[in-house]
């Protein structure tokens, strides 16, 4: 990437305190979680837990066991590494105090996903990968690459957390708790309810959009807009790992099904297989370790698939592995972009001469990646041949994979760590190369060593981590695999012998194969430009339904919000069973036959006249009808507020209307069918509810408080006036601060003209 | 006689909706204050009327004497009639500010907020 100049990295201080707090605090984490070690090899497992929201069942708790702790280490180790490796990577850059935040919290995020002991927690955390990861993918937001690529990680891992949520609530009510260590205790109730299903889709749903697992894979990828040191550390070594993590933990109470099995190994093995020949076909450095890194989270779903030792030791094994190289080989790409300001592999050639150290430890990552001995690699490798054959269903299927996609490994590992370095051709001189600082050099050199001292002693690593890993998936009475380098000839070492063959040839016509590949790419489908259709589309219909329900249209607006009401209340009538009272003609006095068709008149008159005064005269009417209604009915009080606001109302519209145009100054529809229609309908619905509402019984039992209450208690007679002053003195405070509030609202409305007309 | 004022209820309610309907904002007020009333009268009703006495306790007596008509609904109409007053006084002020600002009382054409451009 050439978004930050070599010449100004190398003179800005580099040794700031942004640069060096991540790096002292994960290394404080790493020495912490490293203290755990004898406790949970011992096959304890620690847990701390505060209460958080006591009420929904959430608690604050975590849990150090053996799987946990391999994350936890990795996560902080490989993090402190990086951390220094950035200070120096991205010295001088305008943000990089920033920068330096996003990467510890997603640190920290990280560390509380895998510790956590309880599913929300666990999504909280889960959900906080996912934004600091997107905030890194965005780090560059100057360009739309990388901001596109943030958002599309963001969607589809979003999407995956929130079918996550839905999967862990599904949990929650089966299981009657949160608590994974409880969850666990519990055995197959998982398994054996109805809703394990669901359950399973879900949760799968989750982790195969985080750990990037074909057809969902497309997002990595593109991740690698991100700085090298984020693909380093979250797009590989870790943030891509907590779908596995979360497959893993999992594993006890959602595996050892038939459904979990067969997804696993399907969706594994497509992925291995399909993210080794697309890593093939990458000219650019970044974009090759992307696809096996994906081949990797197929691997490692491939195992977690099995139940039996040999396969889960083998995947926790590799987990290790693969995250001790590729993080290394990251950091080396970052070298030899900052270096030579390129990662394409047709240009670079011939660096071992000007970066002799990064040559070594690339040599070594990649001799691990390709599972040569004597490195960690290599046992990884041998386990997994075991591991597959070990698989009772389908051996020779995962095996035949696997061994597909080591080979293909084999070739990557080739062309991303030697030919860069050691092909005969010198353009080491044109890109002006050199040896990067030691800062960016501890970091790849440290875990290209651990991956060759676990190689061969690998005792180191199974007693800590893997056998305590192992154990907290499977249980205590499943006997781990033993890790050593030399098991005899046995089948796995026939399948070794053949993968470095076959991954030989394959990196020898590499060239051929790379073009071919290509020829084929361009016929096949693109799941990234179908995302963007999905996308487009979206926006369209969003654009086209807006279009049509916000028109800008005041009567748009109105007609669609009646006409819901009218559906709305006009559908429950008829949900209900429709209209079933007895309506018979009341006994009606003269004087209510004249109040009733005042208002009728009045309102009809306010319908049809294009006179403003005779308008204003037929509201008028209409609301002293209804003054009148009040006075016959024993509201006396009604009443005489409904006067006084009636007149109010005449004499503000008479004043307003002197300065308003006539009603009717051409140019609008007279008549409207269907928003008569529609006012009909609504006027049926309004007048059939109430008959309902008015001939069930009615509850007076507030009434009657009223009426008891209102003189021992608030000393009034009237009581409709204690009501308003008293039982309910806050409604009424509400209502004159409505007044307030409408009346400076109006008085503003009037002032700004004034200010405005004096404007200039 | 509440089945008397459900129809009237309705009638106002189908005057008061083809009102606001209209593009005069003028004629929408007049569609706003209808709605008022029919809102009040339902509330009113919806507390069934009764030709009786209103709710008031006679001097010396701790309780109405005989039946009263019902006061609940009354508070709650003396308190929508008021707010119902400021929200039509706004209204108003607020319509005539856009015609003096727009020089026209056709809602079709107040587009200064959602104009015709922004639409592809």
């Amino acid at each position: 990437m050439a978004t930050h100049g070599t010449d100004d990295a190398g003179k800005a201080p580099w040794l700031t305190v942004a640069g060096m707090a991540p790096v002292l605090l994960a290394l404080a984490l790493f020495a912490a979680l490293l203290q755990a070690i004898p406790a949970v090899s011992a096959g304890e497992s620690l847990r701390f837990a505060w209460d958080w929201v006591p009420s929904l069942g959430i608690s604050l708790s975590f849990l150090i066991d053996g799987l946990s702790l391999i994350f936890g280490l990795l996560i902080t180790g490989i993090g402190a590494l990086v951390f220094l490796y950035s200070s120096k990577y991205l010295a001088g850059h305008a943000h990089f105090t920033r920068f330096a935040l996003f990467l510890a919290l997603f640190m920290l995020s990280m560390l509380g996903l895998v510790l956590a002991d309880n599913l929300l927690t666990l999504f909280v955390f889960w959900e906080l990968t996912t934004i600091t990861s997107y905030l890194l993918i965005g780090f560059d937001h100057a360009t739309g690459k990388a901001r596109r690529s943030a958002l599309q990680a963001l969607l589809l891992t979003g999407t995956g957390g929130l079918a996550l949520l839905a999967g862990f609530i599904l949990i929650g009510t089966v299981a009657g708790t949160f608590e994974l260590s409880e969850i666990r205790a519990q055995g197959n109730v998982l398994q054996d309810h109805a809703l394990y299903l669901p359950i399973l889709i879900l949760v799968l749903a989750g982790a195969f959009t985080k750990s990037a697992q074909f057809p969902l894979h497309f997002w990595l990828p593109n991740a690698m807009a991100a700085p090298t040191p984020v693909s380093a550390y979250l797009h590989s070594a870790t943030m891509v790992k907590a779908g596995v993590y979360l497959m893993a933990r999992m594993h006890p109470n959602l595996g050892g099904t038939d459904v979990w099995l067969w997804t696993l190994t399907i969706a594994g093995a497509v992925t291995a297989v399909f993210a080794s020949v697309m890593a093939l076909k990458q000219t650019d450095l970044k974009q090759a370790l992307a696809y096996t890194t994906l081949m990797a989270l197929g691997t490692l779903t491939l195992f977690l698939a099995a139940d039996v030792g040999y396969a889960i030791t083998a995947a926790m094994t590799f987990l290790i592995v693969h995250s001790l190289y590729k993080a290394a080989l990251f950091l080396v790409v970052g070298i030899i972009d900052h270096g030579t300001g390129t990662r394409d592999v047709y240009k670079l050639g011939g660096l071992a001469k000007a970066m002799p150290i990064t040559a070594i430890a690339a040599g070594i990552a990649a001799l691990s990646m390709a599972g040569f001995p004597p490195f960690l690699g290599f046992i990884g490798k041998e386990l997994k041949y075991a591991g597959a054959l070990a698989v009772q269903s389908e051996p020779f299927l995962v095996a035949g994979a696997v061994l597909l996609a080591n080979a293909l490994m084999l070739a990557v590992a080739g062309i991303v760590s030697f030919s860069p370095f050691w092909r005969r051709k010198h353009l080491a001189d044109d890109l002006n190369a050199h040896e990067a600082p030691w800062p960016m050099l501890v970091g790849p050199v440290v875990l290209a060593a651990l991956g060759a001292v676990f190689g061969i002693f690998p005792d180191l690593l199974a007693y800590s981590l893997v056998n305590p890993g192992v154990a907290a998936i499977l249980g205590d009475d499943v006997k781990p695999a033993e890790l050593k380098l030399w098991a005899g000839v046995n089948l796995p070492l026939i399948l070794s012998l053949a993968t470095f063959t076959l991954g030989i040839v394959i990196y020898i016509y590499r060239q051929s194969l790379r073009d071919r590949l290509a020829a084929m790419g361009e016929r096949a489908i693109s799941l990234d430009r179908g995302w963007d259709r999905v996308l487009g589309g979206l926006k369209a219909t969003a654009a086209w339904q807006t279009r049509v329900i916000q028109s800008g249209v005041l009567r748009h607006y109105l007609f669609i919000t009646f006409a819901t009401l009218f559906v709305a209340v006009g559908g429950t009538l008829l949900a209900r069973g429709g209209f079933n009272v007895d309506v018979s003609m009341p006994d009606m006095l003269l004087k209510h036959w004249v109040v009733i068709l005042l208002i009728f008149a009045g309102a009809m008159l306010t319908l049809t006249t294009s006179s403003r005064i005779a308008a204003i005269a037929g509201l008028g009417a209409v609301g002293i009808g209804v003054a009148l209604i009040f006075i016959i009915f024993g509201a006396p009080d009604v009443a005489i507020t409904q006067l006084l606001v009636e007149t109010l109302v005449v004499v503000l519209f008479g004043v307003a209307a002197l300065k308003l145009p006539k009603l009717d100054p051409g140019g609008e529809k007279t008549h409207r069918p269907l928003d008569a229609l529609l006012a009909i309908g609504i006027g049926v619905v309004v007048t059939l509810v109430l008959l309902m509402v008015t001939d069930g019984p009615l509850d007076r039992r507030l009434t009657t408080y009223f009426e008891t209450a209102s003189w021992p208690d608030a000393f009034g007679r009237n009581i409709v006036n204690v009501i308003l002053v008293d039982f309910r003195a806050l409604d009424t405070f509400g209502e004159i601060a409505v007044v307030v509030i409408a009346a400076l609202g109006a008085f503003a409305l009037l002032k700004g003209r004034k200010t405005e007309e004096e404007k200039p | 006689m509440e089945v008397m004022l459900a129809v009237l209820v309705g009638v106002l309610v189908a005057a008061a909706v083809y009102l606001m309907l209209a593009q005069n904002v003028l004629r929408f007020l007049f569609g706003l204050i209808l709605i008022s009333n029919a809102a009040n009268l339902t509330i009113f009703a919806a507390g069934r009327v009764s030709t009786g006495q209103p709710p008031l306790i006679p001097e010396g007596a701790d309780a109405p004497i005989g039946f009263v008509a019902n006061a609940l609904p009354q508070a709650l109409v003396l308190t929508a009639i008021v707010i119902g007053f400021g929200l039509f006084a706004f209204a108003l002020v607020l319509a005539f500010r856009a015609y003096e600002a727009l020089g026209t009382l056709n809602s079709d054409e107040m587009r200064v907020a959602e104009p015709m451009e922004d639409r592809p």
